[in-house]
């Protein structure tokens, strides 16, 4: 059913178990970010080393199981690639959420958040899944000297 | 069932939504009348044969259709005075919505062109609202705060959901107290007797948002002791773009237009205009005709089936509920536990699961409609320490079959997130 392709395992194992949860120290940037149709929130930091290596993404909030489990997607994929690098695969996440369930996702660049592929065809769930990528991107901006 | 002649197979039959189904073949189990109601075919018919038959302008037209669109809509008027109780037909004002009525009063306080002491408003006066409010009961008051420089105060709420009396809010500065009839969240149905007590012994007025009782209950509003009574039309089996406001005609009287326009004038000058009496002087611009004559119809409907009927029905399925619902331990009623002051409204959380995705699965498998959200009552959640709740409300068309569908599908909620 619908509902079933939605809620993928590996979304409720995130949700369950989610990655890197928590506030850490140091970090270059940190923001905050809410939907307000529905309350989710999420504050989010990040902390860039040399050559634009990511170090750290950490994040709080709160918020249904897309918009946690994405958070914890979000921060496996991040944590360790380039700015860059993480800035392409927001994109390709952007992208996918956007296209209404019509857009082919690349596995290649999006790795475990092709789980996500389901929610966009939920068009009230995409700010869901798109609430901490955003957040990132935004921090990822403002850590920049 | 209820009573030999409450039969809720039949009323099903009444209204044609509940002979579709979902996609995928799902049933559709409609659980989120509080949000809005479903319509019965004598409102979509009413409303259809007014636009093709008998449709024109109201209380302006010299001709025959004129004369008809005005009787329909006059007539509409009488028949929702008669349903709420109104001493006169001229009390009862029609607005857009429930939110519609609330402002209308709120702009009558502390507006320089209105020097009735009732409703003079400044720094040092209060207004009294309550934490289990709807954004609709609380914004216009905020507004009216903001511009006046009065003090909003508010009751608070009990753990289980009941209004707190226990502090005096209302004071001798008290101007006016406007709150819930009936809360659209907690179910919970305020005790207005004392409550228009407190507000008449302190001088103040009193406002009730009746948008969750009128439709689910017998409501006199003479008998109720209210002076303001906000209600809407789609939660009460009519359309949505209507609502009323009643209130006592010497206030009514005494109060300075909302907005201005066609229609609610007596004369105009360039300078200056005169009014048109209650309760055309706040009914600016061609009113909603059809949807006015629709709300008509739909009261016609239920005063067919008898508001103690409904009433009745309702309690039975809340006590369905109420019971049906301990089969999930992890279930948190947000409310009142038990049938005493309470509608057929019932908010829970569910440990560890978040509302959102309690209603997507919910939806999306079962075909069970519940809102999920804050309901537009943030600050009582905020009082309960949680961003949203999962709600069921109830009307005469639900069944106990559909509270079982929706425990059932509650155990399936709890599996994927296990």
């Amino acid at each position: 059913m619908i509902g079933e392709s939605m809620y993928q395992e590996l979304i409720l194992e995130h949700y369950k178990h989610p990655q890197g949860r928590g506030l850490r120290e140091p970090y270059d940037a940190e923001v905050h970010h809410v939907n307000p149709t529905c309350g989710d929130e999420i504050t989010l930091r990040v902390k860039v080393g040399d050559a634009g290596k990511i170090l750290d993404v950490s994040y709080d909030g709160q918020g249904c199981s897309i918009s946690q489990a994405a958070a914890s997607v979000l921060h496996e994929l991040a944590t360790g690639s380039t700015v860059e690098e993480s800035l392409s695969v927001v994109d390709e996440f952007t992208r996918l959420m956007q296209g209404r369930g019509q857009v082919e996702a690349d596995e290649e660049v999006l790795g475990d958040a092709v789980a996500f592929a389901g929610v966009a065809k939920f068009p009230a769930r995409v700010k869901c899944a798109l609430l901490s990528w955003m957040a990132y991107k935004d921090a990822v901006v403002r850590s920049a000297p | 069932m209820t009573s030999t002649s409450f039969d809720v197979e039949k009323i099903r039959k009444d209204f044609p939504i509940f002979s579709r189904e979902l996609p995928d073949g799902r049933p559709l189990v409609y659980l989120d009348s509080g949000n809005s109601s479903q319509k019965p075919e004598l409102v979509i018919e009413t409303m259809r044969e007014h636009l093709a038959l008998h449709y024109s302008n109201v209380g302006r037209a010299m001709h025959v259709l004129g004369a008809e669109s005005t009787e329909a809509y006059e007539g509409a008027r009488d028949k929702i005075a008669g349903f709420v109780g109104a001493p006169s037909r001229d009390e009862v004002i029609f607005t857009k919505n429930a939110s519609e009525a609330l402002n209308l009063v709120a702009y009558a306080f502390g507006n320089p062109i209105n020097t009735d002491p009732r409703f003079t408003l400044g720094p040092g006066d209060e207004i009294v609202i309550s934490e289990m409010e709807h954004h609709s009961n609380i914004v216009p008051w905020q507004l009216l705060s903001q511009r006046t420089g009065a003090t909003l105060k508010w009751f608070g709420v009990t753990d289980d959901g009941r209004l707190d009396l226990s502090a005096d809010v209302i004071t001798e500065r008290t101007k006016i107290v406007s709150v819930a009839h009936q809360s659209n969240v907690l179910g919970t149905v305020n005790p207005v007797a004392e409550l228009a007590r407190r507000a008449h012994e302190a001088g103040a007025l009193i406002m009730l948002d009746a948008s969750q009782s009128v439709p689910h209950h017998p409501v006199n509003v003479a008998e109720l002791g209210a002076d303001f009574v906000a209600f809407t039309g789609h939660k009460m089996v009519g359309p949505s773009g209507i609502g009323v406001l009643w209130g006592r005609t010497e206030l009514l009287d005494a109060m300075p237009p909302f907005l201005g326009g066609g229609e609610m004038i007596e004369a105009v000058w360039m300078d200056h205009s005169t009014y048109a009496p209650v309760p055309h002087k706040f009914e600016a611009g061609t009113p909603p005709i059809v949807e006015a004559i629709g709300l008509g119809a739909a009261v016609d409907y239920l005063t067919g089936i008898g508001m103690d009927a409904v009433e009745a029905h309702e309690r039975e399925l809340t006590a369905y509920a109420l019971e049906a619902l301990r089969d999930l331990p992890s279930l948190r009623i947000i409310g009142p536990e038990t049938l005493e002051g309470r509608g057929g409204t019932v908010a829970f959380t569910l440990e560890g699961i978040h509302p959102h995705d309690v209603g997507q699965i919910l939806d999306d498998q079962f075909g069970v409609a519940v809102r999920v959200g804050h309901h537009c009552a943030r600050p009582l959640h905020l009082r309960f320490g949680i961003p949203a709740t999962t709600r069921a409300s109830f009307y005469l068309y639900n069944t106990t079959g559909e509270i079982d569908a929706l425990v059932r599908g509650l155990h399936h909620v709890q599996k994927v997130f296990a």
